[in-house]
């Protein structure tokens, strides 16, 4: 018995002198999350970093903290530099709503964002309006949260599910034919935008031909592509996303449907692209950014600083998002000289973006009944072979202006409540 | 209608094969050792990962011989270290270190291969349908289900009549009268553990064909393996075998007519083995209380 | 030597106590927050539910989660559709997760050891697909939504507890103290005394014609009862319920969480609790990579602390 308590005091040790030396590893390690100064405005993020979301997630990061570095070179907020504070919400709901009170309650934040989780980020949003921070979501696409849960304090970067369906249905009705089938994951994100995209297809005088909902995290999409092949479809219409659409998009490839049947979605991801072999990159997309814009001023400039902080990886419409989000707190706040979120975010409703921030050629702004970003939408095709760069997996055929494709203000049954 | 029935049972067989091949490792270690392995997920992500790695200098062909063999020593190291000083003690204990272990090799391929996911080529020769008509029997997936059965001949043949078969099989049913009759009991679990991750290894690496390969990949197929093991009964590999086989068939015949259901069928399914038949399809009655 | 060890029980009882009833007021000066404090409490509270079973009766539940996140389900449903009492929500949390405990522990008691736990992990799966499927009700992956926990009408005045915070922690401790009571006064009852023998030695409780699958049938349905409250608890805590609080990984946290504070000891797991949610708390702010942190804490508790903080500390005490 004696024996083996010593021998266990003698483990012990040595253990913990690893996870000393583990811990020293990690610390040094590039993706340190903090580094705190005096007299710093203190903005916080909280991204999926963890899980399933965690590719797209540590993109927007990337994006943040480029802006903050580009915003600090210029002389900071009000004089002051920022500050990041990113936050691992570990795509948990429960964690993100205990990492944004901290944010707030002890490190004093003066402005959130994220998240990537539509469900992470309406359940932020409760908790910023009830602390009257401004907030926006850079990542979650779901309506509602510029919609009919829309909050005054709270602001959307990426686009809404209706607004990726509305930008891609014309080019694949014309192009493509008139009977749709929908592959949707089923939960919230999915039933919008499928519903998006078949009300699209009743006005254009389509028809469905029938809508497979498959549960969040499916690995095998065979039962669902039989049945979507019998009926038949012009169109099959892929709306899962991240590893869900990757191995949708990987078995249509070796079932050899994309022979048979036009595959397209409403939206794609290069995060998505990157991880599918080539025959899986097939069909019509939207992107809600890319990173090739020949002519578009300041994008060479945006592409070629991101590269040099990423392993020379390009920018994604992620990165976009996080850098977006932090230089519209910082404009704005420049701007109205405060930093006091009810004037900010009065003062944000029809707030344009600057060239060197919007990177697209198209106006981009915050619209003020919905607080929704007006940006544009890239439609094109995935590429099966890279064009030139192997990063470069999308055409894009056309750029159509936010404010083309979004829903009038009057529609999305936002109805903001100021605080009094 | 019927038509699509009988191609979601053989689809539902395809998908069922590989539920065999990552149950029949699970079960393996659960059987000799008392050990839930927790982080056989892992292991799979593992082997998937060391494929991708590979393929560039191998070939698919290459890695799939090489992927799980390096992934069993891989998990025979850790066996050596981590989890040979809890044989014997509350199976607790070897639940939680897994369990531990798990998010360990989520974050370190997470740390080491980044977070976006990585396309993994097959051999153009399988990666397309054998006819029109049965589309979704593709060379990769006709090729997957020989693989798993070609795998699980081996290993009932080399437990039936090899020696080191015969005593595993043996010490599944008591070990303390193996150990008497002189066994070393440490390698023979050594080697039955490097068995079991051998087999994860090996599902990591036909998986990376199928799906995306993501560090978190691992997660969602370690349940399907644990019912697979219910329902045919702890203690029978034959159990598994049929369970994998089971609930590959119900899953995939539900996703025709009930889709949100098709992964709660499964546990409807265990549900129901375990009031009719409370030690599985297969199981030992011993094993069972 | 008796009185002295009661005595020295009793102050470190009183400590705790003074310890929990100041947090307000300790924990924001050392870099923490209260909203830190309450969770700890309530995961706690789970912590010690799950260890009712596991370290008084001796039985390995994998997937009490469910239970939990039943209990928050329960709660966030009740004050979304029925009522917006937080109080009727507790006690619809609590009955939703005990009952359904009920229920599965009548399938579950009859096995024991590794297949007690894979089997528990699956049936706590069923709801966490449930809960992940069935979105019209529960909201599905996006969780439940909009509710928020209600101030306490008391008829002659009410107690804020959304907006404040630490009236908040106050009435999670009060809840956190009638249950630890309950608790622990069932463990002293007979009947606890019972489920003590039964851990110590089932063949022996068997032989003295204790019916020992009742027994653990009734101290399961128990703790899925406590565990049902502490997710209720959880559901006013965030405002939300969502299916995360059922998956396995949440169990395997509770159980980690009494191990590691000592599962034979009444307190250990919610210092487990404290120690865990802290450290990922402060990990996950630190570093990406706390996922391996908290996985080599596991390892190490297994390895080297196999009878948790507690159970170090006693053992130093009485050498």
């Amino acid at each position: 018995m004696t024996k083996e308590i010593l021998s266990t005091e003698f483990n012990r040790r040595t253990v913990l002198k690893t996870a000393v030396a583990a811990g020293a590893v990690q610390i040094a390690s590039p993706f340190v999350i903090s580094a705190r100064a005096a007299d710093a405005i203190k903005i916080g993020m909280v991204d999926p970093l963890t899980g399933v979301y965690a590719a797209v997630a540590q993109n927007e990061v990337i994006g943040a903290r480029f802006a903050v570095e580009e915003i600090n070179a210029k002389g900071g907020v009000l004089g002051r530099p920022l500050e990041l504070l990113v936050e691992d919400s570990a795509n948990d709901v429960g964690t993100g709503v205990q990492k944004t009170r901290k944010l707030i309650e002890r490190d004093q934040v003066s402005f959130i964002i994220g998240d990537v989780n539509s469900g992470i980020a309406q359940a932020m949003a409760q908790v910023t309006a009830e602390k009257k921070i401004l907030h926006v979501v850079s990542g979650g696409h779901t309506d509602g949260i510029t919609g009919k849960d829309c909050k005054w304090n709270v602001f959307r970067v990426c686009n809404t599910t209706r607004t990726e369906a509305n930008s891609v249905s014309d080019i694949l009705f014309n192009k493509y034919g008139k009977k749709w089938h929908f592959i949707t994951p089923d939960y919230a994100f999915g039933h919008t935008l499928q519903q998006a995209g078949e009300a699209n297809l009743k006005k254009l005088g389509g028809t469905m031909t029938g809508n497979e909902l498959t549960p969040l995290g499916t690995t095998d999409f065979s039962a669902y592509l039989i049945k979507a092949r019998a009926a038949n479809p012009d169109v099959l219409l892929v709306l899962p996303q991240g590893s869900d659409m990757v191995n949708c998009l990987k078995q249509i490839a070796q079932f050899g449907i994309d022979k048979q049947i036009h595959v397209a979605g409403l939206q794609q991801e290069l995060e998505s692209l990157e991880a599918m072999p080539p025959e899986a990159r097939v069909g019509i997309w939207m992107f809600e950014w890319y990173w090739k814009q020949p002519g578009v001023p300041h994008v060479e400039k945006f592409v070629a600083d991101i590269r040099k902080r990423s392993n020379g990886k390009v920018p994604t419409a992620r990165t976009w998002f996080g850098f977006t989000s932090v230089q519209t707190y910082a404009h704005v706040a420049n701007q109205e000289k405060t930093l006091d979120a009810v004037k900010l975010a009065k003062a944000l409703g029809n707030f344009q973006l600057p060239d060197d921030v919007k990177l697209q050629p198209n106006k981009c702004y915050y619209r003020a009944g919905d607080h929704q970003l007006m940006t544009s939408a890239f439609v094109g095709e995935a590429l099966t072979k890279p064009a030139g760069d192997p990063e470069d997996l999308f055409r894009v055929d056309q750029v159509i202006a936010g404010d083309k494709v979004n829903p009038p203000e009057s529609d999305t049954g936002c109805s903001l409540q100021w605080p009094a | 209608m019927l038509q699509l029935l009988l191609f979601n049972v053989t689809n539902g067989l395809i998908i069922g094969a590989f539920y065999v091949l990552m149950a029949l490792g699970l079960s393996l270690i659960l059987n000799l050792s008392n050990v839930i392995n927790f982080a056989h997920g892992g292991f799979l992500v593992i082997g998937g990962y060391i494929a991708y790695t590979i393929t560039p200098y191998v070939g698919f062909w290459g890695a799939l011989l090489i992927a799980p063999p390096l992934t069993a020593i891989i998990g025979l190291a850790v066996e050596r270290t981590l989890i040979r000083p809890l044989y014997g003690r509350d199976p607790l204990y070897s639940l939680l270190l897994t369990f531990g272990l798990a998010f360990i090799i989520e974050d370190g391929t997470r740390f080491i291969w980044g977070a976006q996911g990585k396309p993994v080529t097959v051999p153009a020769i399988l990666a397309q349908p054998l006819s029109n008509e049965f589309f979704f029997i593709t060379g990769y997936r006709l090729f997957m289900v020989a693989t798993v059965a070609v795998t699980v001949t081996l290993l009932f043949v080399l437990l039936r009549y090899t020696r080191l078969g015969i005593r595993i099989r043996a010490g599944t049913l008591d070990l303390e009268t193996v150990s008497a009759l002189g066994v070393n009991v440490g390698l023979l679990r050594s080697l039955n553990f490097a068995a079991g991750i051998y087999l994860a290894g090996l599902s990591g690496v036909l998986a990376a064909g199928q799906l995306g390969l993501e560090p978190t990949m691992g997660a969602g197929l370690l349940m399907p393996s644990f019912i697979a093991i219910i329902v045919g009964g702890i203690g029978s590999l034959t159990g598994t075998l049929l369970g994998g086989l089971l609930i590959g068939v119900a899953s995939g015949v539900t996703a025709v007519f009930l889709p949100a259901a098709s992964e709660a069928v499964m546990y409807v399914l265990m549900a129901v083995v375990l009031l009719i038949r409370p030690r599985g399809l297969l199981g030992e009655e011993g094993m069972m209380t | 030597m008796n009185d002295r060890f009661n005595a020295r029980k009793l102050i470190v009882l009183a400590g705790i106590w003074v310890l929990l009833l100041l947090v307000p007021y300790w924990m924001p000066p050392l870099g923490g927050y209260t909203a830190l404090g309450t969770r700890v409490l309530v995961l706690g509270l789970a912590a010690m539910s799950v260890n009712f079973l596991l370290g008084f009766t001796g039985v390995l539940s994998f997937g009490h989660a469910a239970y939990f996140g039943l209990g928050a389900y329960g709660a966030g449903l009740s004050l979304k559709f029925l009522a917006p009492s937080s109080s009727l929500a507790l006690l619809l949390g609590m009955l939703l997760g005990g009952l359904a405990g009920a229920l599965l522990g009548t399938l579950i008691v009859r096995r024991r050891g590794v297949y007690f736990a894979m089997v528990t992990i699956a049936f706590g799966q069923v709801f966490y697909y449930i809960a992940f499927q069935w979105s019209s009700l529960t909201g599905g992956d996006d969780g439940l939504r909009g509710f928020s926990r209600q101030p306490l009408d008391f008829g002659l005045f009410s107690i804020d507890i959304l907006s404040n915070t630490d009236n908040f922690y106050y009435f999670v401790l009060f809840c956190f103290a009638i249950m630890a009571a309950v608790m622990g006064f069932i463990l002293r009852s007979p009947f606890g005394r019972t489920m003590l023998a039964i851990r110590e030695n089932e063949r022996r409780a068997r032989f003295l014609g204790i019916p020992v699958e009742r027994h653990i049938w009734i101290a399961f349905t128990l703790s899925c009862f406590f565990m049902g409250f502490a997710g209720a608890l959880y559901a006013l805590l965030n405002n939300f319920a969502d299916p995360k609080g059922l998956h396995f990984t949440q169990s395997g946290d509770f159980v980690m969480m009494a191990v590691m504070g000592g599962m034979r000891s009444f307190w250990g797991p919610l210092l487990g609790a404290a120690v865990f949610v802290v450290l990922q708390d402060y990990l996950s702010s630190v570093t990406v990579n706390w996922m391996s942190f908290v996985g080599i804490l596991f390892v190490a508790v297994v390895l080297f602390f196999p009878r948790g903080l507690l159970g170090v500390i006693r053992q130093k005490s009485e050498a």
